[in-house]
Order: structure tokens, then sequence, then C-alpha cells
């Protein structure tokens, strides 16, 4: 602790953090030259190579300085740094830069280091040990969690006025389906991966048999979606406990390689099964949701129910169906919500998380491991399936390719991001991973290396998620305060 | 109690352990070992590490199938469970075996009282008809765990956890760790309670009070207590019968008086080869070579 007034007294080591600076910017260098710098082009005469030297040398100039600002973070010129970093970020927000890569990385990496500069300043302190931050990060996540107190009331009062906000055009509310799609398979996910411990790979399997369970039953049956949502979950559920049976024996890795390939499986299954499915065809013309089987949301109906806005006295608009799709997904999202909070203080949801922590322990109390786990399976499952249909119906076309690995990982992303377990996290990760790239849609190629680095940086810096912060689900009260986080053990010796 | 054999005055015959063997590939971790543990009796297993204890444990718990051999367990109800043909939790849930672990197994993520909580899952999952009149929140729930809350209650307070009954467990202090796996153990309302070297990493004090607490479950709870311990002050004052396991066989079973003073366990605990450095400390370890058995008591 003595070391920081030392270095500041000693005044600034240029060479030292120039040396750092240039070290890092070389690196950049190495990096960009082949996957910045040289680009193919398909030109007529064939496969040529161009090179991007003017990006290459933009990019190592901004890691310089990036770098340097960091090294003088360190050497006590918090406050100088912060003010350029902010400078940095303004510029890049008004000043109109050639390209948007340059703007993002400009406004993000000032960003960054405002947000370190603003730490150092605070806590006066420019290095913090892993663990420190680590419980620093968890008290943040315990305030967060608890504040989720109102914040819950709070967000979930916005989602239901959203729709009729001013600002809330198709496009926003399109962005809120997908958003409430994603937050429901997190929420159904957390229940395998967060509170039972199971690394699920396969999620999108559940998700893929609740989609084609409803467009199959919708188009050779004719039934109506409210009728098939059930039996999608319940075939969804009954697909997680036929996979189960077999792989709830396994432990950790097998189990995930497991579920990896039973995803792969249904999708290959769907891809094949042409006369059944379609294959990459898909299904097509799969009916809308009516009004709770009353009306109909197209101007004419055709089979005899009356059309919505007839029924309401509005006037008509596609609109119509798109809010009351954005409800639909947001009540299944809640339910999934309130069924995880409520079962989080039940016998059964103790016993997921039991089973988490050490299940040799849990089978010693007493506890069917494969019982709860085929529970927790199935369960997660379901509501899989519920959200599989909806996408279905909201779709009216699907086809295998939206039931990619990819999907299985994004999820799994979510959940962990967020912090294994957490309900809000889920949310917040949702945003993040789901909300940013709809938002910056132009960035779209550079999607996948975001998510990359973002996951990386989180591995780095909060491996637990976002908000790994667990409150007991039943407190004996008036007892001593519980302290917060690992390491804060009070009291008696440890031997 | 002053009756020089207590096999004569105490419970019926809770356990018994007939040409149990585990193998495991060429290795014999237990050998033919046959025993009887009575109701309202400590049985302590000592021998050196290695011996086959915890594999004994393994067994009887569900955690390993034995190669041969029966177990069979009898309540004081008169049913009878044959143990080698049970699933762990099965063992825990039908037949009322609750065990510790050498190398404590707590769900160190949750608080203490959901730890006890977790114990009397069977129960409570009942009373929450497998979740929907919990989901549902219905009184008949509400008031099961209340009940389930209340015994909780009642082990934190005798293991001395009651005021930390909302830390993680993890957060607790070792020997406070050890206690708490025992009060969890307990919240499965068992007939037999195995516990694996409850007294390891314990200092002198809160082993004294481990004594204790072994003492109050037997006397007041009235079940059988199956002890695996290294600590021979706490093994030679509250246990009533004690059985030597040595290379996975049992070279001697008896009253601590008799077991002590058995050359087969004075050998196999000093090995073939009189030694003169070894032979002092676990001499007195096992109170031989003159000593009152209550001076063991202060000696370590
Ligand atoms: N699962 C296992 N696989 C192979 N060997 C085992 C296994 N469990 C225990 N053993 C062996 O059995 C012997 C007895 O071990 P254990 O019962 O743990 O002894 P202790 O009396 O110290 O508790 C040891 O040699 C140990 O290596
Ligand atoms: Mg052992």
């Amino acid at each position: 602790m003595t070391a920081l007034p030392l270095s500041r007294s000693r005044g600034i080591q240029w060479s030292a953090v120039l040396r750092e600076a240039g070290l890092t910017a070389f690196v950049a260098f190495l990096l960009t030259v082949p996957l910045v710098g040289l680009r193919t082009v398909d030109r007529p005469t064939g496969l040529t190579i161009d090179a991007r030297f003017d990006e290459v040398l933009v990019a190592v100039f901004l890691v310089f300085i990036g770098r340097l600002g960091l090294g003088l973070i360190r050497e006590g010129q918090a406050l100088l740094v912060l003010v350029l970093a902010l400078l940095a970020t303004g510029v890049g927000i008004v000043a109109p830069l050639p390209t948007q890569v340059l703007e993002v990385i400009l406004v993000g990496g000032g960003l960054v280091i405002a947000i370190r500069a603003t730490v150092t300043l605070v806590t006066n302190r420019s290095t913090l040990s892993q663990a420190e931050r680590d419980k620093r990060m968890d008290v943040v996540a315990a305030k967060v969690q608890h504040a989720s107190r109102w914040l819950a009331p709070i967000g979930i009062g916005f989602a239901l006025i959203f729709p009729f906000l001013p600002f809330a055009d198709r496009h926003l509310i399109d962005i809120g389906i997908l958003l409430l799609t994603y937050i429901m398979l997190g929420w159904g996910l957390n229940i395998v991966v967060g509170l039972a411990g199971l690394l699920d790979l396969g999620y999108v399997a559940f998700y893929a048999v609740g989609a084609y369970s409803y467009a199959l039953l919708a188009t050779i049956f004719g039934w109506s979606f409210w009728v098939c949502l059930p039996l999608a979950g319940l075939f969804a559920a009954l697909s997680g406990v036929l996979l189960g049976f077999p792989v709830l024996r396994l432990r950790g890795d097998y189990f995930a390689i497991v579920t990896l390939g039973f995803g792969e499986i249904i999708r290959i299954v769907l891809l094949n099964w042409y006369e059944f499915t379609g294959g990459p065809n898909g299904i097509i013309g799969i009916p809308r949701p009516t009004f709770f089987g009353i009306a109909d949301f197209t101007r004419t109906p055709t089979d005899g129910m009356p059309a919505f806005h007839e029924l309401f006295g509005l006037p008509f608009s596609s609109l119509q169906r798109i809010i009351f799709l954005y409800y639909v997904i947001l009540v299944l999202a809640l339910i999934v919500n309130v069924f995880t909070l409520r079962v989080r203080k039940l016998p059964l949801g103790r016993a997921w998380e039991a089973l988490r922590e050490d299940d040799i322990a849990s089978a010693s109390l007493g506890i069917n491991r494969t019982n709860a786990k085929l529970a927790a399976f199935a369960i997660a499952a379901m509501f899989g399936g519920f959200a599989g249909s909806f996408f279905a119906t909201r779709q009216g076309f699907i086809s295998p390719e939206s039931f990619t690995f990819i999907e299985s990982a994004i999820i799994l992303a979510i959940v962990v991001l967020g912090g294994m377990g957490s309900q809000l996290g889920v949310v917040i990760a949702t945003f993040l991973v789901i909300g940013l790239p709809e938002v910056f849609r132009e960035l779209e190629q550079y999607r996948m290396l975001a998510f990359g680095a973002g996951m990386v940086l989180i591995m780095l810096w909060r491996p637990r998620g976002l908000l790994a912060h667990r409150d007991p689900t039943v407190t004996l009260g008036g007892a001593r305060k519980a302290p917060s986080g690992p390491g804060s053990a009070a009291a008696g010796g440890v031997s | 109690m002053t009756a020089p054999n207590p096999i004569a005055v105490t419970g019926a015959p809770l356990l018994r352990v007939e040409h149990l063997t585990m193998r495991f590939g060429g290795l014999v971790a237990v050998n033919d070992v046959s025993f009887t543990a009575l109701n309202r009796e400590i049985t302590a297993i000592i021998g050196p590490n290695g011996a086959g204890k915890t594999t004994l444990f393994n067994c009887l718990t569900g955690f390993y199938s034995p190669t041969v051999g029966r177990l069979t367990l009898r309540h004081p109800d008169g049913r009878e469970f044959l143990l080698e043909r049970m699933p762990g939790y099965v063992i825990s849930q039908k037949a009322a075996v609750a065990r510790t672990f050498q190398n404590i197994r707590l769900f160190s993520g949750m608080s203490i009282l959901e730890n006890l909580l977790v114990a009397q899952h069977n129960k409570l999952q009942r009373a929450s008809a497998w979740s929907i009149a919990g989901l549902l929140g219905l009184p008949g729930y509400r008031r099961a765990e209340k009940e389930a809350i209340d015994l909780a209650s009642y082990w934190l307070d005798r293991v001395k956890l009651l005021e930390y009954a909302d830390w993680q467990a993890g957060n607790l202090p070792y020997g406070a760790q050890r206690r708490l796996e025992i009060a969890r153990a307990m919240c499965t309302e068992p007939v037999l309670l195995c516990l694996d070297e409850p007294a390891a990493g314990l200092n002198p004090r809160e082993s004294a009070e481990l004594s204790e607490l072994l003492r109050f479950i037997r006397d007041e709870h009235k079940i059988g207590v199956l002890l695996i311990e290294h600590d021979m002050s706490v093994v030679m004052t509250i246990s009533d019968h004690v059985v030597v396991l040595d290379y996975g066989r049992k070279i001697a079973d008896g009253t601590p008086e008799v077991v002590k003073n058995d050359p087969a366990v004075i050998r196999a605990y000093l090995g073939e080869e009189e030694d003169e450095e070894l032979p002092e400390i676990v001499a007195r370890d096992l109170g031989v070579d003159g000593s009152e058995g209550h001076r063991t008591g202060e000696g370590t």
C-alpha cells in the first residue's frame, strides 16, 4: 500500500511507460498485419490480395495510445487520462470518421480507459489484486441483486407499457420480441445450468422440438396456437426425458459433449427427414396466432373469425399482431421467471442447487440424483419448447438453419455471462449479447469477434459471471448478519 | 454406566456386517470383515491409514457395492434392510443411515440453514406434493417447511451455529464446518450415524466438544453411531465398542479396554520391529503404558 506514494514522488517514468506502450503496439502490429492488413479480393481475374496498411497503422496507433493511457493511470496521472479519454470518446461520437469500426474503437476504447481512470481516482488505487477485485465486484453484484427488488417491478412495468410508448416503432418492438425470446431461453437454460449445474450445450434442440411440434401440428392438423403451445412444451419435455435418461449418469465434460451431440442430431434429423419436416426447405405457412381463438389479426379473416380491429373498434394496423406477439412472449418469459423464483425456495430447487454444489453429499442425504436432474432437464426443455413454438408462430416459417449450435452457444453465453443462477443477470446479458449487435447492425460482420472478446474479458475479470451473487432462499432472521462473498469468514480460528 | 461389558446391557443389534469384502482390481481394501454394531452405542472403527475404514463406510452407504458380504440394518421397530442391495440415496431415504465425509462435503455456496433443509429433502418433497403444492403456496407445505426449519434450528443450537444460520456454509471456519456436517446428517433423522474422522483438524477443545455432542446424540436421540477416528482421546473416552482394521482385515473387536491391550493392535500400530521413537507416541495415543483412560483426554 505504500508503493503508490513512492512511485508518485519519483515522477513519471516515461521510458518505462513508453517502452511498454511500444511493445504492446508492436504485438498489435504483428497481429493486425495478417488479420487486418491483408485482404483477399475476388476479382474477375481471380483471387488477389489487397494490402490495407492505413488500417493497420490506425489500429497500432490506437493500441499505443490506449496502453500509454493505462500506463499513465498507473503512474498517478489518472485525472489527465480521464479527461483525454473522455475527449477521445466525444470526438468519436461527434466527428465524422471514415469507417464505423474506427468510431466504435475510439468510443469504446475511450470509455474503457475513462472508466479505468475513474475507478483509480475514486479508489485511489491503480492496481487491485484478483481477490480484491472479485470481492468488490461481489459487493456490486450483491447490491444490484438486492436492488432487483425494486428494479424488477420497474423493468416489468416498462416492458408492459413499452409497445405504447411514442418511440416504439415496429423495428423496436421486433427487437423487444427478440430480446424477450432470448431472455426466456436464458431463464429456461438457467434452470439446468445455473441451478442444477449441468452444462447443457444442446439446449437449442428443445427449442427446435417445440418449434417443429407447433409447425407440424398446426400445418397438418390445423390446430390453433393455443392448443399446440402446451403440446409443444410436452413434446419438448418428453425429448428432454428421453435424452436425460441415458446421459444424466455422465459427469461434467462428458455430459456437455453428449448434449452437444444431441443438439446436432436433432438438427440433422430435421434436415434429412424430408417427407416429414420438409428438410432444408423447412415448413412454410405456419399459422399466425389468433387473439385467443376469439379474433384474427388479418384485415379480412377467411375462416369466419371476426377481425381483431373490428371486434375492438380500432382502425386496422399490422402492428396489432406484433404487439400481441410481444405480450405473448412477455407473459411466457415471466412465467419461466416466476417458476424459477418460486422453485428455488422449494425442496426441488434446493436439491438442484445441492447437486450443483456437491452431488455425492446430495446422494448421501437421500436425494435421488437421477430424478432431480431429469426434472430440471424436462422442465427447462418444456420452457425451451414453449419458446420454440412461439418462434415458429412469429416467423411463420422455420427451417433447421434456425437451430444450429451457435444458438445453443449464445443462450449458454447469456447464462454464463449474466452470472449462473442470476435471473437479472440473464436480462442484462441478453441486452449485451443480443441487444447491442441489433443496435449496431452495420457491424454485423464483427459480431462474433466482439462476442469472443467480450467472453474473454468476462473470463478474465469476472469468471463467475456479471451478477454472480446468491442470496439464501430462506433465512432464519434475527440471527447475526451474514457476510456476503467468499473469504469474509470471521470468528474462530481456522485450523 | 458402570457395567463392565456394555454389549450385555445396551440396545439391540442395529447393524450386522458379515464377511464384507471389497476388491479394487487386485487390491483387497476390505477383507472378510464381520462385526455387529448395537443400537444406542458408539462403535469406533480404528486402524492405520489405508486400512479400509472409509471403504467400509462407502459400502455401508451405497457408494460402493461390496464384492462379497452382507450388511443388515435392523431398525428398532424390527424392519430389516439389506444395505448392500440398495443404491446410496435409498439407504439414506429408507434405511435412515446418515454419514459425514472424511474431506468435508458441504454445499458451500448455500447458507447453513439451506444445508440443513436439503437434508430434509424427502420429507419436504412429499409435503410440497413434488413441488405442485409448493408452487401454489398451499398452507400444508408452509407448515412442513416451518417444522423443518425448527428441526434445523434445534440442531444448529446443538452444534452452536444457530447465530450463523444465514451464513454461507463455505465461509465457516473448519471446526464449525465439521459440526455443521454432523448437524446436517442428523437432520435426516437417522437410526445409524456414520462419522468419518469428525475430529480431524480440530483443536483439543473442539475435540472435547465433539465427544460431548456424540454422547448427546447416542444418549438423547438413542441411535447408533459408527465412528472412524484417529484421535484416540476421543475414541477411548466415548466409544462403547471398538473394531480395529489393518490392511482390510479385522484384527480386534471389543471394549476400548480390551482393544488397547490387544497385542495384535499394538503390533499393527507399532509395526513388527520395535522402534524407539514411534512406540511412545502411539502408546500414549492408545493409553497402554500404564496410564488411566482419563489422562489421555488432557494429554493431547
Ligand atoms: N475407489 C477406489 N479405487 C481403488 N482403490 C481404492 C478406492 N477407494 C479406496 N481404495 C484403496 O483402498 C484402501 C483403503 O482405503 P480407505 O478405505 O480410504 O482407507 P482408510 O482406512 O484410511 O479410510 C487404500 O489402499 C485405497 O487406496
Ligand atoms: Mg479414510
